[in-house]
């Protein structure tokens, strides 16, 4: 057992228990639907970032698993053949089935190509899901409603339990994606990331293990995109559409690649300007375009890594202070605070 | 799946023709749009996913152009030197920012330029569908090509992409300041060395590369309905142009973009419901047989 498990157990049971109190402290209905978008696509761009942060593949085109998560479950549940749990891991395994394939063609492609072959494949995936109205319901989405049947119990009609159960899936993945981000697998990726070559020559199998995170991560995406459809009880051509994957995107630049839970700091800030820019104005994309830029071309880096990066200039600078002010004899005073 | 109607539509003439001209048309637009974004990429090492929306720039352009002077040569050249001029301004003002820093800048920076632009088109002309109509220059009957009918439009769009793609190609391999951008794409550094402006030259590729997208949207006009968006469909269509034709490569791109021309106009009889998927099992074919493109240099 590692030595970090144990806190990160303690960890994800105190963001948990904070989960679940929120709403009892706050009771407005508006609060847990807020938290459980949040929760969607806080793993939609958590995933996201084990490929981008973690292993340096930079996907455009994330969304199509989220996406396939959606509709997956929701035509399983559609069926009425099988419990919810049955409905959601075969959603889980059927959009890995999809990243194996999809991924076992676009790891082999270097940066740039892979950006834009990721992106080509969601685009595709977005074309079958409009043009085969019979099954997914076309432009108009799957609707019609997904059934919630009971299932060990739990009835997630009811608004809390619906709740407390998404809130449990959603800190559960952030805790397997923890685990393996911090696993030897982990180590091997940021290998992969900094020097591709020389991983080749310590006979790491590139490619394998780029697909293995390229499958895991879609996976990921594709709870979030369920967690979305059993909340909205539907699934929409949107959730593949390649604005989710820049938004997806968006959220990891926003929070920040510095910090494990950076992209759920960035889904909350995208998630909050939504809120407010859609209250205000229709031209949502006018606004959110010009928040990116001012933020990309401004600060040259996210949001979150902007005040991290400032917050440990200042504690240079205070530790340099120090150093300085106290007796020289016991260690010659750096000069500025970047040795620090 | 309706293979009897392709073998019906590849048997007769007048069937055949039809579908030849449209293929034609579509791959030619698919050039000029994967010559522009390629030629950027060769030179400045970045892709350019404002592509699309430049397409849609050009051919939105045009459009109003028409409009306002009737004439479909001035919004042509309205669509290609406004967006040429618009990617001048983009790179310098925005693009150059972001250079040698990581891809997730720059896909972040084109991201949001395609959400403004594509907002932007819908307050100015709307968010429903506009059509320009055929100029009035082109209002001929159709040529009569081996039974099948062929609107001069067709050929005049098919003379002027390939009149641009022979310029293009020519000014690259067979000029001075060709013979410069090739070096500029191997070695900046020696350029700059040598007394040569760089800068100067990097917004003119983007420029070029731009303006091409903007005449490909300008030629789409007449034939195409306009819509807010419309550039993400031929954005995607030309990066598998791209990785089939391999990049940098102008005449792998014209061979590519033929190939995918044609694929659409006969899969469209043959496989209506599956044509998307025709691209993208040619372009996997090719990743898997030849990764670096039909004629593409170094390995992807």
């Amino acid at each position: 057992m590692r030595a970090g498990l144990v806190r990160d157990l303690a960890a994800a049971l105190a963001g948990l228990g904070l989960l679940i109190a929120l709403p009892m402290l706050f009771p407005q209905p508006a609060l847990r639907d807020f938290l459980i978008y949040f929760f969607a696509y806080g793993l939609m761009a958590m995933s996201l970032n084990l490929l981008v942060g973690l292993t340096g593949l930079v996907s455009f085109g994330h969304a199509a698993y989220f996406a396939t998560g959606a509709y997956a479950f929701g035509l399983l549940m559609q069926s009425g053949l099988v419990p919810i749990p049955v409905a959601a891991l075969a959603a889980v395994g059927g959009t890995a089935l999809i990243a194996l394939v999809v991924g076992a063609i676009c790891v082999r492609l270097k940066e740039i190509y892979f950006s834009f072959i990721t992106l080509a494949f969601q685009m595709f995936i977005h074309s079958i899901i409009v043009t085969w109205v019979g099954l997914t319901g076309g432009d108009q989405g799957l609707r019609g409603g997904i059934p919630r049947p009971p299932f060990l119990g739990l009835d997630l009609n009811d608004a809390r339990v619906l709740y407390a159960t998404c809130a449990v899936v959603f800190v559960l993945c952030i805790l397997a994606m923890r685990q393996v981000s911090q696993s030897p697998f982990g180590y091997t990726l940021r290998m992969i990331r900094d020097n591709p070559a020389r991983a080749n020559f310590l006979g790491v199998d590139v490619t394998a293990m780029k697909l293995g995170i390229f499958v895991f991560a879609a996976s990921m995406a594709s709870v979030g995109g369920l967690i979305l459809a059993l909340f909205v009880s539907g699934a929409y051509p949107e959730f593949a559409f390649w604005t989710t994957s820049g938004e997806a995107i968006f959220m990891i630049m926003l929070g920040g690649m510095k910090l494990f839970l950076g992209p759920l700091v960035g889904t909350l800030l995208l998630q909050t300007l939504n809120h407010f820019v859609t209250i205000y104005t229709e031209h949502h994309g006018l606004v959110l375009g010009t928040v990116i830029l001012v933020i990309v071309l401004g600060l040259r880096r996210g949001l979150a890594d902007f005040l991290f990066d400032a917050i440990q200039a200042r504690r240079a600078r205070r530790a340099a202070a120090l150093a300085a002010a106290a007796p020289a004899a016991f260690a010659p005073a750096p000069l500025d605070g970047r040795t620090v | 799946m309706n293979l009897e109607a392709l073998v019906d539509c590849l048997s007769s003439a007048s069937c055949a023709v039809t579908q030849v001209s449209t293929g034609l048309i579509v791959g030619m637009l698919l050039f000029l749009v994967t010559s522009g974004l390629s030629l950027i990429f060769g030179v400045l090492g970045i892709i350019n996913f404002t592509h699309g929306a430049f397409y849609m720039l050009g051919a939105y352009l045009a459009f109003t152009a028409y409009a306002l002077s009737g004439s479909f040569l001035l919004a042509m050249v309205a669509g290609a030197a406004g967006v040429g001029l618009f990617g001048i301004l983009f790179e310098r003002f925005v693009m150059s920012r972001v250079y040698g820093r990581d891809i997730l800048m720059q896909l972040l920076v084109c991201y949001a330029m395609i959400l403004i632009l594509d907002d932007g088109v819908k307050i100015l002309y709307g968010g429903e569908y506009r059509m320009m109509g055929m100029p009035d220059v082109f209002a001929l009957p159709p040529v009569e090509i081996a039974g099948g009918f062929v609107p001069g439009y067709y050929l005049f769009m098919v003379a002027v992409a390939l009149a641009a793609g022979l310029v293009l190609w020519l000014g690259i391999n067979r000029t001075r300041l060709g013979k410069i951008v090739r070096a500029l794409a191997i070695n900046p550094q020696m350029v700059g060395a040598l007394g040569i402006n760089t800068t100067l030259l990097y917004a003119g590729v983007f420029g070029l590369g731009s303006l091409l997208a903007g005449l490909a949207g300008a030629l789409a006009a007449p034939i195409r309905t306009l819509t807010p968006g419309m550039g993400v469909s031929i954005l995607i269509e030309s990066f598998i142009v791209t990785v089939i034709g391999g990049m940098g490569s102008i005449a792998g791109a014209f061979l590519a973009a033929l190939l995918i021309g044609f694929t659409r106009a006969f899969g469209a009889i043959g496989f209506p419901l599956f044509v998307d998927g025709l691209m993208f099992a040619l372009m996997a074919l090719v990743l898997v047989v030849k990764p670096s493109g039909l004629l593409g240099r170094e390995a992807a």
